[in-house]
């Protein structure tokens, strides 16, 4: 049995018996469920707002979890002790971090399936038949749980690095920066040189580039989401998740604990 | 007790202190200036990812803005246009805004804010992030042909439209139709019909209704005084009495205008709407 | 792979820790340790807080990272993890996660090692029964006492069977009634065959259960040895406890005497005991008792510290 898939679900089963996860998860439902009345006082777009207001929230909510839950993992072992027990048992670190990787990625499948499930309770009693392009919602929801797996690995890599609020300002502050990489590298100014040009473009790659996950304007109009865009955007989710999942390893393996 | 006793009497007097100040602040007339109005470019990089939703609340507030501006008669609805160009700068896709935008960014005040040059603005922009919506021609048509009465323009917009796949036959025509003639009755009922019709907008839909009741008059007044024409070539002398052209067999009863209230002649002969009616209220039926 | 004779042993073990303005000073928690326990002994890490034996401790189950030196356990260096397969830990004040139960956090802990899922629930069960929380194995562990935390620490630890068991202060915290059982335990272990290394800072435990005992103070091992081998077998005296009611010059040997209540108390070399009780027959003193002087663990161990102390206080005033 690999010691992996050990933590990974003891991840799973604390995160599941986390009051706060609950308060979340049922404050996004709430936030669904909000949508049909805001999508009665404006004309003409009632599924817009229904699916905008649910990917919001789905992807806020997420992110929250994401964010907090994620920069726990370790800390909060760490602040505890309980990690000494651990490290004591025949468990490489790396382990140890993918392991809790993986189940609060777990975590977040499932909260998210479940605000998905509530997203198109909202939709359906709106628009009685659901029609065939709906399922792109669905879409729109995976590419959301591949950017917040993208968090995760973040969060870990900076709580394994700094203090728990420094972790959770820097996994926020990447997250921004992320949303705005794209811009970055399309940036057209007359002022700026061209190494700096360079520069900023260098840097836009080095960021996640969050844009690719968002296809809220498409779906939120019933517009479909390209295939190509959905495997591309996993292979870039798993492959910038093992960077930096190998970077928080290299810097946990030497770390000594209190 | 006394604990219990306090928080509903507490919260009643929250709730009758917050209408005195809701009456105090309409009553010093206070220029609404919306909050969050910044440049629609600012606010899309503020809302993150989240742009679509964004856009979604400041259509809602647009619509919320232009209903309450009647309730309040505040202004030239001067905002109408600054939150539509964040709506849509927000949410490119969000076609109804447009549509909105295009009537009532164009029509004259009181109905709209009398800026036809922003509403075709506005559906370029639409064209642009939208080509294969071939309704914003046909609303760029509408712009031009009612509100700018450029109908070289106005034709041009149909014709350009008609080149859509998808886009009806009568948009054709309709470019031939006022390329030809310019302004006409038929062409004006007829366009106001389709948008009838097919808007899914209420605003937009009542706009609709009451400028076919207009142009609708409009055509009957054109009948009757080529009926009344008929009647002095006749009997030498005009109409006087509403049943008069029912009396000389020209027409089965008496003539109404589309709120029901029968027209009347007016002292040069011509026929002219019941000044009883709504529609005598309308500028189009107004003495010069 | 060249089996060494110790089951554990360090070599010149050494942990600096930076400190101050830009990490620039350095404090050092262990100095050069040279150790070795032999296999199926008892081996107390004795010490005052702050003295280096957890220190030592989590560098042996690499929880920390040495600055310099090596350690070996069961023949492995300490890099390798899956020596970790024989030895049990259980570290100091322990804490485990709180959502769980008893027997959730047993059996989590027994998934990493190479059990069948029969063989580990059988384990979970006896452990539970061992340390005496089967009543308690369905509640979660946030409603558990220190004591009981205690308990489930040494349960994990020894679950698996070890064949070395490290305990961090395993007594800390516990009442009289935890301590003997947790004594109990560690003579059990002793009996099965194991390799017991636990540390503490209370004198009495290393001397009942040890078999040889390492001081170590400021960071530095002072001694090894036996108990006895320690503190020297030599007595250093005796001890003569009396009552006296007569007059002070008849007995000269009050000016040496401490007197507690009614009870005189005098210590003499044991050549002049004779001539001592002499004295106090013929003053017609009640002789209490009379007792050999065994200096104790107790103060080799606080004449170590003190000179520690009174070297770092030296060092200080002269400067680095």
């Amino acid at each position: 049995m690999r010691p992996v898939w050990t933590v990974a679900t003891n991840a799973f089963r604390e995160a599941v018996r986390d009051r706060v996860l609950y308060n979340l998860v049922f404050f996004a439902l709430l936030m669904i469920a909000a949508s049909i009345l805001v999508g009665q006082i404006s004309i003409g777009i009632e599924q817009t707002v229904i699916v905008s207001l649910g990917l919001t929230a789905t992807s806020v909510i997420g992110l929250m979890i994401a964010i907090f839950i994620g920069v726990g993992l370790v800390s909060k072992e760490m602040d505890r002790r309980t990690l000494y027990a651990l490290l004591a048992k025949p468990v490489q670190r790396w382990q140890f971090l993918i392991g809790k990787f993986i189940g609060l990625v777990m975590t977040l499948a499932v909260n998210t399936a479940v605000m998905a499930a509530g997203l198109y309770v909202a939709l359906w009693m709106v628009k009685h038949p659901l029609e065939r392009n709906d399922a792109y919602v669905l879409l729109a929801v995976y590419l959301i749980l591949l950017k917040l797996a993208i968090i995760v690995a973040l969060a870990l890599l900076f709580s394994c690095v700094t203090t728990p609020f420094l972790a959770i300002l820097f996994t926020f502050g990447i997250y921004v920066a992320g949303v705005f990489a794209q811009d970055l590298r399309t940036v057209q100014a007359v002022n700026i040189s061209p190494s700096s040009m360079r520069l900023m473009r260098g840097i836009s790659y080095l960021l996640p580039n969050f844009e690719n996950f968002n296809v809220m304007g498409a779906v939120a109009h019933g517009e479909p989401v390209a295939w190509a865009l959905l495997w591309q955007a996993t292979l870039y989710a798993i492959l910038y998740c093992a960077l930096v999942l190998a970077a928080a390893a290299a810097v946990f393996s030497r770390r000594n604990l209190k | 007790m006394a604990l219990c006793a306090f928080l509903p009497v507490g919260f009643a007097g929250v709730w009758q202190l917050q209408n005195k100040i809701d009456e105090q602040r309409e009553a010093m007339l206070l220029e609404r200036q919306e909050v969050l109005l910044w440049p629609g470019s600012v606010v899309k990089k503020l809302s993150l990812e989240y742009a679509p939703l964004a856009g979604a609340i400041y259509w809602t507030r647009a619509v919320q803005y232009y209903g309450e501006s009647h309730r309040l008669s505040q202004g030239k609805l001067e905002l109408l246009w600054p939150l539509l160009d964040v709506a849509t700068t927000l949410d490119p896709h969000l076609l109804v805004a447009y549509r909105f935008g295009s009537t009532f960014l164009s029509a004259p005040f009181p109905t709209g804010a009398g800026q036809p040059d922003l509403a075709i603005k506005l559906l370029e922009r639409g064209i642009k992030e939208n080509p294969d919506y071939w309704r914003f021609y046909q609303d760029m048509g509408n712009v031009y042909y009612f509100d700018m009465k450029d109908y070289p323009k106005a034709s041009q917009a149909f014709a350009e439209g008609s080149k859509h796949p998808h886009a009806f036959i009568w948009m054709k025509v309709m470019a031939a139709k006022i390329a030809a003639e310019g302004q006409s009755l038929e062409t004006s009922y007829f366009l106001w019909r389709d948008i009838y019709q097919t808007t899914v907008d209420k605003t937009v839909k009542e706009n609709a209704a009451r400028h076919l009741k207009i142009v609708k008059a409009q055509l009957d007044l054109r009948e009757l005084n080529r009926l009344a024409d008929e009647f002095e070539k006749r009997r030498k002398l005009r109409p006087t009495q509403e049943s008069d052209l029912q009396q000389a067999g020209l027409m089965n009863g008496v003539p109404v205008d589309p709120e029901g209230f029968p027209y009347v002649w007016g002292l040069g002969g011509n026929a002219q709407v019941n000044p009883n009616s709504p529609l005598a209220k309308e500028k189009e039926f107004q003495k010069k | 792979m060249c089996m060494s004779q110790y089951v554990i042993e360090t070599e010149n073990l050494s942990k600096e820790y930076p400190y101050g303005f830009l990490h620039l000073k350095k404090k050092t928690s262990l100095e050069g340790l040279n150790l070795q326990v032999e296999q199926g002994e008892v081996f107390g890490f004795l010490g005052p807080n702050g003295a280096g034996k957890s220190t030592t401790i989590k560098l042996l189950m690499r929880l920390i990272f040495p600055t310099s030196g090596t350690a070996r356990i069961l023949g492995k260096s300490i890099e390798d993890v899956s020596m970790h397969q024989d030895v049990g830990y259980l570290p100091e004040q322990p804490y485990f996660y709180d959502y769980l139960t008893a027997a959730e956090v047993l059996d989590y802990f027994a998934r990493f090692h190479k059990l069948r899922a029969a063989d580990r629930r059988a384990r979970v069960d006896n452990m539970l029964k061992k340390v005496g929380l089967e009543t308690a194995k369905k509640i979660q562990l946030r409603k558990y006492s220190k004591g009981m935390l205690q308990r489930v620490g040494m349960a994990q630890a020894i679950l698996h069977d070890p064949k070395v068991v490290v305990l961090d202060e395993p007594m800390s915290g516990l009442d009289p009634l935890g301590r003997r059982e947790v004594r109990d335990i560690i003579l059990e272990l002793k009996k099965e065959g194991r390799t017991v290394l636990f540390s503490t800072h209370i004198l009495s435990d290393a001397e009942t259960l040890c078999d040889r005992v390492g001081v170590i103070v400021g960071g530095k091992l002072q001694g090894v040895g036996t108990p006895g081998e320690i503190v020297g077998i030599k007595a250093r005296g005796m001890e003569i406890l009396f009552e006296f009611t007569g007059e002070a010059k008849s007995l000269p040997l009050l000016s040496s005497a401490t007197k507690t209540g009614e009870l005189y108390r005098v210590q003499v070399a044991e050549e002049q005991l004779y001539s001592a009780l002499d004295q106090l027959k013929a003053a017609q003193a009640r002789i209490q008792s009379v007792a050999q002087i065994k200096p104790t663990l107790e103060e080799f161990f606080m004449n170590l510290v003190a000179a520690d102390r009174a070297q770092a206080n030296a060092v200080e005033v002269s400067g680095k």
